[in-house]
């Protein structure tokens, strides 16, 4: 038994982890865990991962959470090409203080317009703070270099690309009057190719006609719990 | 000019860095900026950081935000003991998936106590109680998740010896222990490894570093607080208004 990655594209962490392992060849046994019907708060997978959370890897008794460390193990593991995450100190602290400064505000931010049916003050403040997140990343990050935290693409590039899809693939339209974001979103996307973005992208792209068509699965009970302490959550 | 860290003990990422730093024998200048005041706003500091956070290290040209890119980078750079960063692939695994956690789960919900009791009546805003609860639940859910999951029955939070998750999860529990959350009553193993972290530390230099978050009650009841600048007031609005 090989590497098992436990994910589900519809999530941002899960496709970033997903298109990395790709487009290295790094061999993973995918195993996926349906968010929307909440089989990550299931007991089978609760004993897998008791955070239920996504993606997990498992790597023989080794079981390893949260897409950074996934990320960072694999390129270490499989000795992906330098650029990922760089050996050079100076290059590597880059990627580090964009997931960092990721984590504060964009994780959290950009996942929330999947969830619906959320108070309109809470919507707006959504957004203004998705706008000022993408002024500093256009300003502070990115600057006029090709990409977020150096001259090649990084572990931060991909998770910062995953995270903006989310509310792309709703309809919003983060790269509307922000050329320099859009050009390295096409350098970002060009250099994993596009097949592979298809393929990662299919799912939450699909989402918003999944939801209209209502043929998206009913979460389950313990799910429900977890999604409303979630939407409690925004602020 | 050696390195450079701007700082203030008041927040948890700058405890975390300047007790690493202490701890290691790391040469640092230290620059203290401010935040109540604001001074982390200001245009000087801005042209430093254009993001206008804490803690900022600057190594000659090289400047650099994010108190857990901070912390790996000097642990690098000064090579300091193995188990704070360990160099075996899944011990040091172990130490990213606990920071990744905390950024989601520790990180924003534990500094929210300040913003209610202190930070947010300094600008004449109260957080509404319905906040605060929400708030108290989920440090408690997050508590029992750091126990159970990141501790459990091994000494430290990411393996057998102190790393770099412990100094950063101590640090972002002072900040509601100094306002009078006693998040230990009730966890004992939880106040066991708090022990031992602060026990490896050092009496010194825990109170040195605490001393600050410590007192702010104390000053804020005897109005001893400065009053924040226009430009952190602003900021200091959006930061409440994103408590959930």
């Amino acid at each position: 038994m090989g590497l098992e990655l436990f994910l589900d594209l519809v999530s941002q962490p899960s496709r970033a982890v997903y298109i990395f392992a790709k487009k290295n060849g790094i061999p993973l046994e995918l195993r996926t865990v349906d968010l929307v019907k909440g089989q990550h708060k299931s007991k089978e997978f609760l004993q897998i991962n008791s955070l239920g959370k996504l993606p997990t890897l498992k790597d023989g008794d080794f079981i390893l959470t949260e897409s950074s460390a996934i990320l960072i193990y694999l390129s270490c593991k499989y000795q992906t090409p330098d650029h990922w995450y760089p050996s050079d100190l100076q290059a590597r602290a880059r990627v580090h203080e964009y997931l960092g400064w990721h984590a504060d505000c964009i994780r959290g931010t950009f996942g929330i317009p999947l969830w619906v049916q959320v108070p309109e003050e809470k919507v707006e403040r959504n957004r203004t703070a998705m706008d000022q997140a993408l002024q500093w990343l256009e300003d502070k990050f990115l600057g006029d270099r090709p990409f977020l935290a150096g001259q090649q693409v990084t572990l931060a590039d991909l998770m910062a690309l995953e995270e903006l899809m989310q509310p792309v693939a709703l309809g919003y339209e983060l790269f509307e009057g922000r050329p320099r974001l859009a050009a390295w979103r096409g350098r970002v996307e060009a250099f994993l190719g596009a097949e592979l973005c298809q393929e990662a992208h299919s799912i939450i792209l699909s989402i918003l006609e999944q939801a209209a068509k209502k043929t998206l699965p009913t979460p389950s009970p313990e799910a429900y719990q977890a999604m409303l302490l979630r939407i409690a959550r925004i602020p």
